[in-house]
Parts: structure tokens; sequence; C-alpha cells
């Protein structure tokens, strides 16, 4: 041992403190990292066309066109808060089909609860609901079963089960087995471990993901209408289209008002429950 | 010990190995046990001398090695052999109170839900689906609780309630269940001495009164000895001894478990009037 400090007779046992020693092999795969991610930046910078320069040399046309949305023209507001409603009531009633399908199949795709043959293909199956983005979706029902907000609620209800799914999976997959095994204990089946055991411990979670999911159809179902699935997105797109820009800012002050209010509600029903 | 000598639960030649990458633990090695129906007997040893596996056995919850002709008995009905559980286990299951040292309780359930789903076991099953328990069975849970005594936190979250209070509210249950025999894994292992006392108490209590089978695993000889009339002692998954608790002297341990054995020992008296009262001459050497 060697003496590195004579002030006080304590530090005297202690070994000399040394540094780690630079790992070269690291350093060198670390910078490898950093370049493979400045590639791929650059790959993707030439695909996506980036062209910073055109925000300055068409600033002037810019202005001319923002400068069509004022003042916003909220002539038509009975017809745009009707339709704000049927967007509030397309996103409720897909959120909810959404999370009624989601206990089950959530519970279908826990590793912890079922063998691999029932959550590999339920997993597949959910995968395949969320990759698809709701707006394809609506595309899709409106064909199927009509113009209309019901399209809207079946796109919605499809994608959210997707995404609830894997969301309620999860916190399942987190659960403490013990009070699970308390259940089974007393000879209970299989059904009841799940009621009793795992419910109670995931619920606080359930909930929360099930109102920030209702938040973000909030926002999904004021575009599905666009294509013909009811709803403000509907009349939007019909100003867009019409150039009418003085309305179609007031029909996005609307949808900004709804979507502010309503996830400040969400938000403060997710704090009480978790 | 009563005079009927049905075996409440008979092990034979259990035997159980852990493989974990190329290593394997022997957990227990060709264990064979009888308990006669409203026996209280303890089961001792150090940590990893396989007590709790024994009782994950007994209990059902886990499964023993396939090779051999190891079973278990429960009240007469076959629980595993072979490494194979039995067809009916789960209304084994509903007949055997499990009480584990961490409670088990589902901690956002009130204490009366947690104790009322004791029933599980016994009743149509969409019945526990929808929750619908009869007013009847809510008051044994009640009464469950009041035996314990902790009916008073009744309405209250498990998660609010005290370690030992959890593991009353777990007896409770067994209580409940029905239970004719129960198996307490480690139950005061997490306990403060004073919980630990009252959770012993209630077990032996129950055990007098309602004449049912107690299985307790224990880490400290001192419960063994003041509680349960017989203890079996396991050391590297073996059955190393087995006979009247009192004979269970710390000299005895030591020899049984070498320096191991000093875990085993309690440093002090465990408190409360004591119907064998220890004195502190059995405080553990100054140096082990």
């Amino acid at each position: 041992m060697t003496v590195i400090d004579n002030t006080g007779s304590a530090a005297q046992a202690m070994p000399q403190l040394q540094l780690p020693e630079r790992d070269l092999k690291r350093s060198l795969v670390n910078l490898a990292g950093w370049a493979v991610a400045l590639a791929v930046l650059a790959w993707a910078w030439e695909g996506s066309e980036m062209n910073p320069l055109a925000l300055v040399q068409d600033s002037a046309n810019m202005a001319e066109f923002a400068s069509g949305f004022f003042p916003p023209n909220f002539h038509e507001w009975p017809t745009m808060l009707q339709e704000m409603l049927v967007t509030i009531q397309v996103a409720i009633w897909g959120t909810v089909l959404a999370v009624v399908c989601s206990i089950p199949c959530g519970i279908l795709s826990s590793k912890n609860i079922v063998p691999w043959w029932v959550y590999q293909p339920m997993r597949r199956l959910m995968d395949a609901a969320r990759a698809i983005n709701e707006f394809v979706f609506a595309m899709l029902f409106v064909v199927a079963v009509g113009l209309g907000p019901f399209a809207g609620v079946l796109a919605l209800w499809i994608h959210t089960t997707g995404v609830l799914a894997k969301l309620f999976s999860e916190a399942v997959e987190a659960i403490d087995p013990n009070p699970v095994e308390g259940i089974r204990a007393t000879g209970a089946d299989g059904i009841h471990e799940v009621i009793y055991g795992v419910i109670p411990q995931v619920l606080p979670l359930w909930i929360s993901f099930s109102l920030y999911r209702f938040e973000s159809n909030l926002r999904s179902a004021t575009v599905i209408g666009i294509v013909g699935a009811g709803g403000i997105g509907m009349v939007l797109w019909e100003f867009i289209r019409g150039f009418y820009y003085a309305e179609t800012a007031a029909v996005m002050i609307i949808i900004i008002g709804t979507v502010t209010v309503l996830d400040m509600i969400s938000q403060v029903l997710r704090e009480r429950f978790t | 010990m009563t005079s009927d000598p049905a075996p409440a639960i008979r092990v034979h030649n259990l035997s159980k190995t852990f493989r974990k990458g190329f290593q394997t633990t022997r957990a227990l090695d060709e264990v064979s046990l009888e308990i006669v129906s409203g026996e209280m007997v303890a089961l001792i040893g150090a940590s990893g001398s396989g007590k709790s596996t024994l009782m994950r056995h007994i209990s059902g919850l886990m499964l023993a090695d396939k090779a051999g002709d190891g079973m278990i008995e429960v009240l007469g009905y076959p629980v595993q052999e072979g490494g194979r559980m039995a067809r009916g286990v789960r209304l084994v299951r509903g007949r055997v109170g499990v009480i584990f040292q961490q409670f088990n309780l589902v901690d956002r359930l009130s204490l009366m839900t947690n104790v009322v789903l004791g029933v599980l076991g016994r009743i149509p099953a969409w019945r526990g689906w929808f929750g619908l328990f009869t007013r009847d069975e809510k008051l044994r849970a009640l009464e469950a609780l009041r035996r314990v005594g902790i009916d008073q936190y009744a309405s209250q979250r498990a998660s609010t309630l005290s370690g030992g209070q959890q593991q009353r509210a777990a007896i409770a249950r067994a209580l409940v269940q029905g239970a004719e025999v129960i198996l307490a894994d480690e139950p005061i292992a997490s306990l403060d001495p004073e919980s630990a006392r009252r959770v012993m108490e209630n077990l032996a209590r129950i055990n007098r009164e309602d004449g049912i089978t107690v299985v307790v695993s224990l880490h400290q000889v001192d419960f063994a000895t003041r509680y349960c009339p017989r203890t079996v002692a396991l050391r590297d998954g073996q059955v190393v001894y087995d006979g009247p608790s009192e004979a269970l002297t710390h000299e005895f341990l030591r020899e049984l478990y070498g320096a191991a054995g000093e875990e085993l020992i309690l440093p002090g008296p465990i408190g409360g009037p004591a119907p064998k009262a220890r004195s502190a001459a059995h405080l553990r050497p100054a140096s082990a």
C-alpha cells in the first residue's frame, strides 16, 4: 500500500485511487455510432428534398397566402360548432369501443397470463390494427358503410384497439405476481385470477391510457373527416378546397379551442386516477 | 395431536432440481414426510434449505422433477405425481389455505374483498366473475376478520395496513376458504417481533380451536419450540430431523447445521406472556 497523504492517519491505509483506463474499443464504437447517425441524417435530407432556402426566397408568397387567413370568418359558426360536436361524439364512441375490446385483447397479449400460442397471434393481430393509420381505415370504411361519422367511429375503434391492447398488456406484464398467486391458492380459476389479481393492479394505468387515447382520438377525428368520415374535418376540407381561407382559419381556431379544453379536462381526470 | 390418524399431508420421495445454465441445484432430495390431521408442525432450516420449495410443492404451485416417483397427497387427494399436476388440483387448492411471506393480498382491494375471495374455490365460477358474493359470505368474511382482530379495518384498502395486519388478513382469507390445511410459508419473516408473535398466536389458535392442520416454515427455531409440538428440520433439501420441537436445543442445532445454525437462533427472547419462557442465557455468543 502506498502512502499518498501524510496529513491524516486514516488516509494512510487507503490504496491509491486510479481512474479506470480509457477503453479504446469502446471509444471507437462510439465514434462509429455517431458517423452512422450523421450518414442517416444526410441520406434522409436528400430523399425529403430539404430546401431551407425556399423559406426565404418564397417568403413574399407565403406572407400573402397567410394574410388570406385574417381576419377569421366565423359567419357559419352554427354549422362549424355542430360538426365539431359530431367529431367529439365520434371520438367518444371510437374510444369506448376500443377500450372494451382492448381489455380481453390486452390480457390475451400478455406473456405472464397466457401461453405463447395465444399471445403471439394476438399480438400480431394488434400490430396489424396499429400499423395502419386510422386515416386509411377511415377511407376503407367509407367505402364499406358509406360516408358519415359511423365510418369514422369504426376507423378509430380498430386503430385504437391495436394501440390500447399493447399498452394494456405492457401494464399487465409489469404487475406483481404475488397477489395473483394468493388468489390462485384459494382454488380460484384463471378468470378469477385476472379479475381480482390482475385488473385491480393495472386499473389506474388503464384509465390513464384510455383517457390519453381519447385525447389523441379527438385530434384524429378532426382529420378523418377529410376522407368523408364526418365531423369538422369534412367542413375543413370543403373550405380549404374552395380557397375560403378566412373560414378555414375560423375552423382551425374552433378545433384548437376544443382540443385544448378537452385535453385539460382529461388531464385533470388522469391525475385523479394515478 | 388428535386421535384421528388420517394423514393430512403425505409427501413421498419428492425431489426437485433447479437448473440455471450449467448449474444444477438439488433443492429437494427425496423428501418423505407425513403429517397427521390436526397437527401443528414447524418446518425449519437455513436460507436455501428447501423450506419454501417444499411448501410450494405441497400447495400445488410448483412441480417436482419428472424423474422418480415423487408424489404428494393432501387430505387423501393427489396433488402431483411424477412431476405432473393431478387433475383435481384446483379442488385440493380450495381446501388448502396458503399464507405467504409477502402476504399476497391485492393492495387496491378492501380488506373485506380480499378476505371474501377465499370462497372463490367453493362457489359457482360465474358468481365469482361478477363479484356476486352473498350476504352470508360477506358476514363470514367479517367474522373471520374479527377472529384475527382486525374487523375494524374491513373497508380499508389492504395497502393501508401494516405487515402484521395484512398477514392476519391472509389468515382470515384462509379461514373463509374453510381450509382444512394451512400452509404458512415464512409467515413472520418480514414482520417485527410483536406482529410476528400475534400472527403465530393466531395460527396456533385456529389449529387448537378449529382443528386445522397447520404447517409453518420458520427461520427461527425459537418460534417453533414455542408454538409447534413437532418440528421438521431441512438441510440442503434433506430432512435431517423430525420429532418433538423440545429436543431442538441450540446445541443440537449447531450440531445439525454447524456455523449456519446461528441464523436459526433468535438473539433474544420472543417477548410477551410466554408459555415456555426462555431466558436471556440463550443469547448468541459474542463470536460465531
